[in-house]
């Protein structure tokens, strides 16, 4: 019996799916800790794949490394190999900030800029592209119809992006990261700061957005995992324990650990 | 009414619980009287606080209203034994220095100010400038007028309203500075994030995302240091001097409302102490009116 999927098999499974981002031998550090261990894995294009372990593995260390967010923090460095797009990300003088605008991120708590909601969203846009009012106007549109937020704010574009509800904060949020046009979406917990009704909503979302874009998400919750990824990977403590297709991993893990978690054992 | 309600009656009004034993309703009760004599301490602090405030607004009402008329405002300083007279030179002299030195010190003291909150932790210089702000702070004025006295008004020979404004730039640079730095330090780490996470450059995102959060704050930090400048008479002194004319000449003495308070309020002339009362009257209102709109106009919520 296999422990880890053979790269044959995986291949074979996933009909071939082209790998996006290629993660080997990574480890992290904060200071002098060490809380990433040798993880690997492959985030595979216009997939969704899931972070799942209980508090404190890592997952959310992990993902800030795939847009080098730990650059903001002196202390913190990534050793190792992130392949995107031919390049190792995690090499020095490389455009950083050109990497942000092709993998975005969405964070747990809904982040509006103290501006308008139309500003809101034009403000990425406008980093890197030089549209015409009209252009921008559609471009704005196209984001929040894409966020399942025109309907609702569509008369209100020039109020504060702080005068929405929670739910519809993070909605902002996540037509702001789509609005640029990314490679991949990096979801940090994205609604675990909101209620069920908004929840549901955004995982809707997740599972249109994947037919465009490439998404990796951290959730604590197992069974948003199991509904909305297509491949999911557990960590423990900084390891990369187990990692495969959301429906081998729930319904038949390959290692106790797994196991354990999934069944509620510990965590 | 049938038993269902009477029970349920019943159940939503239980019978209070037994009172607590006698240790600890002594412990309680020593805790409590410690807690009203705090009160009372706080409340009655505060109230000394208050009157001595509505003691020098009240003076200068009663003494500063009589003064208070068309005159103030469009006649000049009356000559010593003259009748009469207003401040008209000296409200027009304040408004021009003031007015020059806040052009001077705003955007100085905001773009120093966002120097220090971006850089602040990561290198030498930024935290010696933060340390020589909080120097500059407390520095004393009649110190800042010396120090521009001798080197615009003893190289040029001559008093000036642009050494005035020097002056007093000096004096609110450090104010803004700081309270620029404070207020963008609060803006959360998590707002930032999102803006970086766009692939926005690092100083887009120091003016686009975090000096807007706290836009209100800012203006709040001028208004504060335009409000203490408005009344700073030691380096006015050494620097405009004082005109009894009417001037809109900068670059020689002018008259500015500190200094003739000064000048006028222990003299024997009753038109001159009028006129002191008035200025102090003007004076003491604009800067509780302009701490007034900072505090309603431009109160700044900390996005979270």
């Amino acid at each position: 019996m296999n422990t880890q999927l053979s790269p044959e098999n995986t291949a074979a499974m996933n009909g071939n799916k082209r790998k996006t981002i290629e993660i080997t031998g990574l480890n992290f550090f904060y200071g002098k800790t060490q809380s990433l261990t040798n993880v690997n894995l492959d985030i595979h294009e216009r997939q969704v794949t899931a972070f799942i372990g209980p508090s404190g593995c890592g997952k959310s260390t992990l993902l800030r490394t795939l847009n080098r967010m730990y650059d903001l923090y002196p202390g913190q460095r990534a050793e190792g190999s992130i392949m995107y797009r031919g390049r190792n990300i995690l090499e020095e003088g490389q455009d950083v900030n050109m990497l942000r605008a092709k993998v975005g991120m969405v964070f747990q708590k809904p982040t509006p800029f103290p501006m308008s909601i139309y500003d809101n969203i034009a403000f990425g846009v406008r980093l890197y592209e030089d549209l015409s009012k009209g252009e921008m106007d559609e471009r704005v549109e196209w984001a929040l119809k894409k966020a399942a937020l025109w309907g609702e704010v569509k008369d209100k574009l020039t109020k504060s992006g702080l005068s929405l509800s929670g739910g519809q904060q993070q909605r902002l949020c996540i037509a702001r990261g789509v609005a640029v046009k990314p490679d991949v979406l990096l979801l940090d917990e994205p609604t675990s700061a909101l209620d069920p009704i908004s929840t549901s909503k955004v995982e809707e979302l997740i599972s249109e957005l994947k037919q465009d874009y490439t998404i990796a998400i951290v959730t604590h919750n197992m069974q948003q995992a199991a509904r909305c990824s297509d491949y999911t990977a557990y960590m423990y403590l900084g390891e990369l324990v187990e990692f495969g297709e959301t429906d081998q991993i729930f319904m038949n893990p390959a290692r106790k650990e797994t196991q354990d978690y999934i069944t509620g054992r510990f965590g | 009414m049938n038993q269902a309600a009477i029970n349920t009656a019943a159940m939503q009004s239980p019978t209070p619980p037994a009172p607590a034993p006698a240790p600890v309703n002594k412990v309680y009760r020593k805790r409590l009287l410690r807690h009203r004599i705090g009160i009372a301490l706080s409340v009655f602090a505060m109230t000394i606080g208050l009157a001595v405030l509505s003691w020098i607004l009240i003076t200068l009402i009663i003494k500063g209203f009589g003064a208070l008329s068309v005159n103030m405002f469009t006649q000049t300083t009356p000559a010593p034994g003259s009748e009469g007279g207003g401040l008209a030179n000296a409200i027009f002299g304040s408004f021009m220095i003031v007015g020059l030195s806040t052009l001077l010190s705003t955007p100085i003291g905001i773009l120093a100010g966002i120097y220090l909150a971006e850089y602040g932790e990561e290198n030498k210089i930024a935290s010696i400038t933060r340390f020589v702000t909080d120097i500059m702070l407390s520095a004393p004025s009649i110190v800042i007028g010396m120090f521009v006295w001798a080197l615009y008004v003893a190289t040029t020979q001559h008093y000036s309203g642009y050494a005035g404004s020097i002056a007093l730039a000096l004096i609110a640079i450090p104010v803004v500075v700081r309270t620029t730095d404070n207020m963008l330090r609060l803006v959360p780490n998590s707002l930032l994030e999102a803006a970086f996470a766009l692939g926005a450059p690092r100083w887009k995102v120091a003016m686009l995302v975090r000096l807007r959060a706290v836009k209100a704050g800012v203006i709040t930090g001028v208004l504060l240091a335009v409000a203490r400048i408005s009344g700073e008479t030691a380096p006015l002194l050494f620097t405009a001097l004082n005109n009894q004319f009417f001037s809109k000449d900068m670059n020689g003495p002018m008259a500015n409302l500190p200094v003739v308070i000064y000048g006028f309020a222990m003299s024997p002339y009753d038109n001159w102490r009028d006129l002191a009362w008035g200025g102090a009257l003007l004076v003491t209102f604009s800067v509780l009116a302009l701490n007034i709109i900072s505090r309603t106009v431009f109160s700044q919520k900390i996005p979270n």
